[in-house]
């Protein structure tokens, strides 16, 4: 029981891997780069998890009483942060590609090779 | 003078707020100006705190959170040389390629002048953090800067193409990377790279700490552009503006072999000393397959910027080997060798804008002949090339004289040849390109060489002399690596301090000072026999094979015949696996990390 | 390569891959078990010396300031970026017609907007006090410019978010959060030093100069947004404005 939370993160990963690899539109290949990175938003978190604790919010509360890890919390805040600027570029990066090329299929466009 | 410490990153970041902020607002020019100043400033610090680093590595803790009980809280700049000296590299190629851009983009959108500021100082912070999650986040600003900037020629899908396989590719490895941090930071509880090499001394290596060493690794050398992982390097730097090309190739890739050293000697030297070998035997594998295939997909190159994107990876894999040698002189090699070849690589990138400028292409091909209007620049590119293959005191060949002594007193002489040839091949490749086009040598149709889509010129009036100034003043100071009095023996001694890990946690931790070392000699060090031979083999090598390329079709068909059937299907298959479609990009990746992570968990566990 | 052979070189490595990862996740303390200092010496010293409530923003602020300094200029850059992507989409936005059909979207958006702007800004403010903080409160402050376009149509929007006055608010957060940091260095403190830290704890104004971080981080996260949006939303407009 208590590997699952290690368990669905490792899962998490591999299926948005998965779904990078054989992505056929760079829409859905940028959603899987999101996936991917929500697999360490759970890595984190659970690391960070304390039996019996509560948030890290001391209003109110007495000093000293248990809490989880605040700061797995603020590594994952710049986490969300750092992913979602790359998705948009990614994502504008789709739309020049569809406005130059008339698809978004990753496969289609071989400009460069060899 | 630790309140100096900041300020290569904070300058170019507040440089760039300002010029962005004040994009309607201000003259173009103002705005051009306020770029190069915020360069010139991050520049001028960071040598000011290289000088500073010799005596005693400089130690400054954000917001003043110095560590509380051996605890570290904070986030430490940490300015040992070898960090100052990559952060100092980065900023002065930054400087360059924004006065290079100032005559050869001059009417590019201003959002240009902010990315190259925010690349440039992200480069500075990850060489100078202590922290490994400070390192990832610099890391990130880094990449996404360069994404926006590879895709900056946004009318044709190649470059969009080659941006997003570098997005991909790169943002794949920063998830790895992020994964090996939480992996540490579970086994650790810290984020400190002295703390959490403090708290793994002594233990033996299990999963976590194996895992962990191989997604750091593999996530840094996707940067690195080291085989398997290479595969976008050569897309991005196809596309990319040839100022932005000289900053990937010069420092940015340099970022990703710095991060593999600075991880390995401060967190996982700790628990996997008594087994370096182990760890040696893979990179060292992975580096000469590199340095091997980069040379070879050079020399099918007939796109100026591909081929020396190529040349690029193939030296990364030199370097890598000598990082991956583990010892102090080789250490010291690939430093030296890093950056001679920074330098004249920007320098060779630059004569390409050069020449996209007057001739509006970047095919060796379709240039043949017409650089003899250029004679200076051509000028230029041999001298660089040349450099690239190590002839004896000059550029490069530092480096490799210091590998070479590094190899022998580890015993392992029979890495020195495989690189001689493929810095000989990837030379070679250069050479050839040079010849054909500044001299008219060799025939306009090659069939070998692949074809790539055109290029166009940004402007058509850039000012020459602007832009040949700054290729020059980068090639002199390449060039000049090799005979530079007393830069052999402090690139060395910084190595030295770099693989002293209690020395690193003591400073970091405990606030010890160890006391200066002593100045080496501003003289230049003699070099082995070995080592003047390897070079003019080197140089051999490149020449003849330049030659051999252009006129190939002179060879007796009894030669040629059984060279091409030879020769002929692995190169057909290189060229399939260098297809230029993301997905098959990020299947190597996998490939590549779960072979790595395999053999080590083979070779470190119990 | 054909996908096959691609995908038979990838599914064997994926599958080491997950191995790999198993075998190294079994070597994490379990789960609920967190042992790590960092944690612990954090929420120990946070509220006493720092006077703040909410200990996570007391990290992200202020014990680990330069890491979400280098993550404003991230998103900064990111939207540079996607400025510079989706650049020369000119077209003439004045004639779409894409106004909103119904009322009950029109009056109803109309009024969130303002209530979610001031949530937004709520959030902002008491950061170090409850959950929230510049991120948090400056994403819901986008979401209510957003609304703006969802209730009343492109014409209203395009004066809304338009570049010049956003790119300024962007350049000043991002560079507000920099120049904070140093003030400090020039008053002899190290980079980002919280100044005149204290204040009471559970108030507004708990925090010290990390609160002027944070509402830097809000500003700067809100304009970024709203640019985005923009860009995006241009798009789709000017294809269905020549359309139409």
């Amino acid at each position: 029981m208590s590997f699952l939370p290690y368990a669905v993160a490792a899962w998490v990963c591999l299926v948005g891997l998965y779904g990078i690899v054989t992505s056929r539109n760079l829409i859905h290949l940028a959603l899987c780069l999101t996936v991917m990175q929500s697999s360490t938003y759970l890595l984190l978190l659970a690391i960070g998890y304390v039996k019996g604790g509560g948030p890290p919010i001391f209003k109110g509360v007495k000093l000293g009483t248990t809490s989880v890890d605040p700061v797995v919390q603020a590594l994952t805040l710049t986490d969300i942060v750092v992913s979602v600027t790359v998705i948009a570029l990614i994502l504008a990066l789709a739309l020049d590609v569809h406005k130059q090329a008339g698809t978004v299929d990753p496969d289609e466009v071989r400009e460069m090779s060899g | 003078m630790t309140w100096a410490l900041p300020l290569p990153v904070v300058i170019p970041l507040i440089a760039a707020a300002l010029c962005t902020a004040g994009d309607h607002v201000l003259p173009r020019r103002l705005g051009d100006a306020i770029g190069v100043v915020g360069a010139a400033g991050a520049f001028a610090f960071s040598l000011v705190i290289l000088v500073a680093s010799e005596e005693h590595t400089r130690l400054t803790w954000f917001g003043g959170w110095t560590p509380r009980g051996h605890a570290a809280i904070g986030i430490a700049f940490v300015a040992d040389p070898l960090g100052a000296g990559v952060a100092a590299l980065a900023t002065g190629l930054a400087l360059a390629s924004m006065l290079y851009s100032w005559s050869f983009l001059r009417h590019a959108a201003r959002p240009y002048d902010s990315l190259m500021l925010l690349f440039g100082g992200a480069m500075a912070g990850f060489a100078l953090a202590g922290d490994i999650f400070n390192m990832f986040v610099w890391f990130e600003l880094m990449g996404v800067a360069a994404y926006a900037l590879a895709g900056f020629e946004i009318k044709h899908v190649g470059p969009i193409q080659g941006a997003i396989n570098f997005a991909v590719s790169n943002t794949v490895g920063a998830y790895m990377i992020l994964t090996g941090i939480a992996l540490l930071y579970a086994r650790t509880g810290a984020l400190n790279l002295a703390q959490i090499g403090h708290s793994l001394a002594g233990h033996k290596p299990d999963g976590l700490v194996i895992v962990a060493l191989t997604l750091l690794v593999c996530g840094f050398l996707i940067k690195a552009a080291i085989a398997p992982f290479h595969l976008w390097l050569a897309d991005a730097h196809a596309v990319a503006p040839a100022p932005v090309c000289a900053l990937f190739s010069g420092v940015m890739v340099v970022i990703g072999l710095l991060g593999v050293t600075r991880c390995y000697w401060t967190v996982f030297d700790a628990s996997l000393a008594p087994q370096a070998h182990d760890v040696r035997a893979v990179l060292v594998a992975l580096g000469i397959f590199t340095a091997v295939l980069g040379a070879v997909m050079a020399f099918l190159q007939r796109h100026l910027k591909r081929l020396l994107a190529y040349s690029t990876i193939s030296h990364m894999g030199i370097a890598l080997v000598a990082i991956a040698l583990l010892d102090e002189k080789s250490l010291g090699g690939a430093a030296s060798l890093l950056l001679a070849h920074g330098l004249l690589k920007a320098s060779l990138f630059l004569c390409c804008g050069i020449l996209l400028v007057r001739f509006d292409a970047i095919d060796e091909l379709r240039l043949h002949g017409k650089g003899r209007a250029l004679p200076l620049v051509g000028l230029m590119f041999g001298l660089g090339a040349i450099a690239l293959a190590g002839v004896p005191y000059v550029g490069t060949y530092l480096g490799h004289a210091q590998i070479d002594e590094g190899a022998t007193l580890d015993g392992i002489d029979w890495v020195q040849p495989l690189l001689m040839i493929a810095a000989g091949v990837s030379s070679a490749a250069i050479l050839r390109a040079g010849a054909r086009i500044f001299l008219g040598w060799g025939p306009a149709r090659d069939p070998l060489l692949s074809p790539e889509p055109p290029e166009s010129a940004p402007e058509r009036s850039a000012s020459m002399p602007a832009l040949l100034a700054v290729t020059g003043t980068l090639l002199v100071l390449g060039l000049v690596v090799s005979v530079a009095p007393g830069l052999g023996q402090r690139i060395e001694q910084a190595a030295g301090r770099a693989r002293d890990r209690i020395a690193y946690v003591d400073r970091v931790l405990r606030d010890h000072e160890r006391p200066a070392p002593p100045r080496p000699p501003v003289a230049v060090e003699p070099t082995t026999t070995d080592s003047v031979l390897y070079g003019i083999g080197g140089t051999l090598i490149a020449v003849g094979l330049a030659l051999a390329g252009l006129y190939r079709r002179r060879l007796p068909e009894l030669v040629r015949a059984p060279l091409r059937s030879a020769l002929g299907p692995p190169l057909q298959v290189l060229r399939l696996a260098h297809s230029g479609v993301v997905g098959d990009y990020v299947a190597w990746i996998t490939v590549g990390t779960a072979v790595v992570g395999g053999l080590w968990a083979l070779l470190l566990r119990g | 390569m054909t996908r096959r052979v691609r995908i038979g070189i990838f599914l064997p490595a994926l599958a080491g891959l997950a191995a790999l990862l198993v075998w190294a996740y079994t070597g994490i303390p379990a789960f609920g078990d967190y042992q790590g200092p960092y944690g612990f010496v954090v929420t120990k010293l946070a509220t006493p010396l720092r006077h703040m409530d909410n200990a996570v923003n007391s990290v992200t602020y202020d014990i680990r300031g330069i890491d979400t300094m280098g993550e404003e200029f991230i998103l900064f850059g990111a939207v540079i970026g996607v400025v510079l992507l989706l650049r020369g989409e000119e077209g003439r936005t004045e004639d779409v017609h894409d106004d909103t059909g119904s009322d009950l979207v029109r009056v109803f958006g109309t009024l969130a907007i303002g209530a979610v702007v001031l949530v937004g800004l709520w959030v902002v403010a008491f950061g170090f006090v409850t959950p929230g903080g510049g991120f948090q409160g400056g994403v819901a402050v986008a979401s209510g410019a957003l609304l703006l376009y969802l209730a009343a149509g492109y014409r209203e929007w395009a004066a809304f978010g338009n570049e010049s006055i956003l790119d300024p608010i962007k350049g000043i957060g991002g560079g507000g959060y920099a120049v904070i940091g140093l003030a400090a260095l020039v008053g002899g403190m190290p980079f980002l030093t919280n100044f005149f830290h204290g204040g009471v704890t559970g108030s507004v104004f708990s925090g010290g100069s990390a609160a002027f971080v944070n509402w830097s981080a809000g500003i700067e996260v809100a304009a970024a947004l709203v640019i985005l949006f923009s860009e995006f939303l241009e798009e789709y407009i000017v294809p269905l404005a020549k359309g139409s």
